[in-house]
């Protein structure tokens, strides 16, 4: 199951037809696990990796770093959750170290970032401070290498 | 004028050019082309690896190492190779550091062949071999393999093989070109005509990690080998470190110590930063090539798969990186089958004749390639035999 999801995690597009030949399965029980995974939870979403560098797209990514006094009886899980709620929220991790929440967002511009760090995160009730951090360049993210397309330079001689 | 045809060695001048680059350079620079020929991995060198030889060179260690190899690295070899194979070999005087497989291949057979000498060579096989046994002064006398025992050489071929003037025998055993393998019992059958016989055996073992569902077995592990044999192998296909030229040679030390002259005075020693990365690799790589290797068997299962759904008859293979399917239902020779494969649907594998002329019939095609770019192929190779 693992190797399964191993090589879904790194190529979504891997069809079940494919995937029976490479694990020597059957169709039928790769699509099954598939759905198996899916139903439960286990598989979460399918995604494709794109570098908008490379798009006309204008963005800034921020990571910010909150730090949080949940409330009694109520766990970490309250605030995140008013805090994921959000669209422009992107990912969410609760930490341990330094910091609690690391949140983060894509916004057209650095203002509009800022901006829904001051009014949107900083202005809830539990969290105590925030540090925000523009990314400058996405160099790796999910085992890929963003920049250039490899090409096969090997020798064929042998 | 020079006559460089009379001036030169005839020895040199009647080896033929590797038949694999031949055809290759029928593609000429079409782009559209998708490629499964190639004979090493896709994998680069994991990083961890190449980190040992980049501090190797940070640390000024550019100089020659001992004409053996350095003796960290032969003592690494030397537990590896107890650890993996249950084979046991002193670091001090038995084990040489090559500059790759083909170095060890060609050490043992100029160590041990006197003019006139046969060396029985099965065949598919990798092109190496025989030009090499010339070379030496040797006589190759090829054997085929057969698809109906599995590409494995059997003792009965082996004995009709032998004459008076046999003085060796090389495994190419897990196979390039076909993925054939030799089990334990296989080789015992072969030990058996061997035993008693002056018959030495250079096992190329190149391959010895790449095989799918049980381990390798080398020959000399069995009773009674070790004294006649040559183990060559090395780091290129296992650790996916091809361009940094690195093998070596296991053998009893009556027969290091004459490779070990070779060595020393045609290559010196094998290249001082590859060795450092060599030791790297043999302390922390197992991982690596475990993960290595379940990605090819996945590619593996996935060809043979593929060839088999479009009806495409596929010995079913254990090693190396390769398939070797039988074409000869196409009604075309391998040659012609490949080139119009390649230039009517887009797709280039090696003629089976590359690899001897008992590989007329077969075609060799390789999955050290993502499984993007077999599918692709794949996907072409349907297109072209539904057009025949």
């Amino acid at each position: 199951m693992n190797e399964l999801l191993k090589l879904l995690e790194n190529d979504a597009r891997l069809s079940p037809e494919t995937l029976a030949l490479m694990l020597d399965k059957e169709v039928g029980d790769i699509r099954s696990m598939i759905d198996e995974c899916e139903r439960e939870g286990v598989i979460v979403g399918y995604h494709t990796m794109i570098d908008w560098d490379k798009t006309d797209r204008e963005y800034v990514t921020a990571m910010i770093e909150l730090k949080i006094t949940p409330q009694r009886g109520r766990g970490y899980d309250h605030i995140a959750q008013k805090i994921y709620n959000y669209p422009e929220v992107e990912t969410l991790y609760l930490m341990s170290g330094g910091f609690d929440l690391a949140v983060f967002i894509k916004g057209r511009t650095m203002r509009e970032v800022a901006f829904f760090v001051a009014e949107k995160l900083a202005t809830l009730e539990d969290v105590v401070s925030t540090a925000t951090h523009f990314v400058l360049r996405k160099y790796k993210d999910n085992n890929v290498v963003y920049g250039a397309v490899p090409t096969d330079e090997r020798g064929t001689e042998f | 004028m020079m006559d460089y045809e009379k001036l030169l060695s005839r020895t040199a001048q009647e080896i033929e050019p590797s038949g694999i680059r031949r055809f290759f350079d029928l593609l000429g620079d079409r782009k559209d082309i998708v490629a499964l020929t190639v004979g090493q991995p896709d994998f680069v060198t994991p990083w961890h690896i190449r980190v040992a030889a980049v501090e190797s060179l940070e640390q000024g260690r550019t100089y020659y190492t001992s004409n053996s190899g350095t003796a960290e690295l032969r003592s690494e070899i030397a537990a590896y190779m107890e650890r993996r194979f249950g084979l046991v070999y002193a670091p001090e005087n038995e084990i040489i550091v090559t500059v790759g497989g083909s170095e060890a291949i060609d050490l043992a057979m100029r160590a041990i062949l006197n003019p006139g000498d046969e060396v029985v060579i099965p065949q598919p096989a990798y092109v190496c071999y025989g030009p090499v046994a010339s070379l030496a002064g040797g006589v190759p006398v090829y054997l085929e393999t057969k698809e109906k025992d599995r590409f494995k050489l059997t003792p009965e071929a082996l004995r009709s093989a032998i004459t008076e003037k046999t003085k060796l025998l090389v495994l190419p055993f897990p196979n390039n070109p076909t993925g054939a393998i030799m089990t334990k019992e296989d080789l015992e059958g072969i030990a058996e005509v061997l035993y008693g016989t002056d018959i030495l055996v250079i096992s190329d073992e190149i391959y010895c990690e790449l095989t799918y569902g049980r381990d390798h077995v080398s020959i000399a592990s069995l009773p009674g080998m070790r004294e006649r044999t040559v183990v060559a192998s090395g780091f290129s296909k296992s650790y996916a470190m091809t361009g940094w030229r690195l093998g070596y040679t296991l053998a009893p030390a009556e027969i290091t110590k004459q490779m070990l002259k070779i060595h020393q005075y045609a290559i010196m020693c094998a290249p001082t930063a590859s060795q450092f990365a060599a030791v790297e690799a043999m302390r922390h790589g197992d991982p690596d090539v475990a993960e290595m290797r379940a990605e090819y068997n996945r590619r593996r299962r996935y060809l043979v798969g593929g060839l088999q759904e479009m009806g495409i008859d596929c010995f079913h293979p254990e090693g190396a990186f390769y398939v070797w399917p039988n074409i000869s239902k196409f009604g075309m020779s391998s040659e012609v089958f490949c080139r119009r494969l390649m230039e009517e649907g887009g797709v280039v594998i090696v003629p089976g004749t590359a690899f001897g002329k008992c590989g007329e019939g077969f075609a060799r095609i390789s999955y050290a390639y993502s499984v993007e770019h077999i599918a692709k192929a794949l996907d072409r190779i349907e297109k072209f035999i539904s057009s025949l």
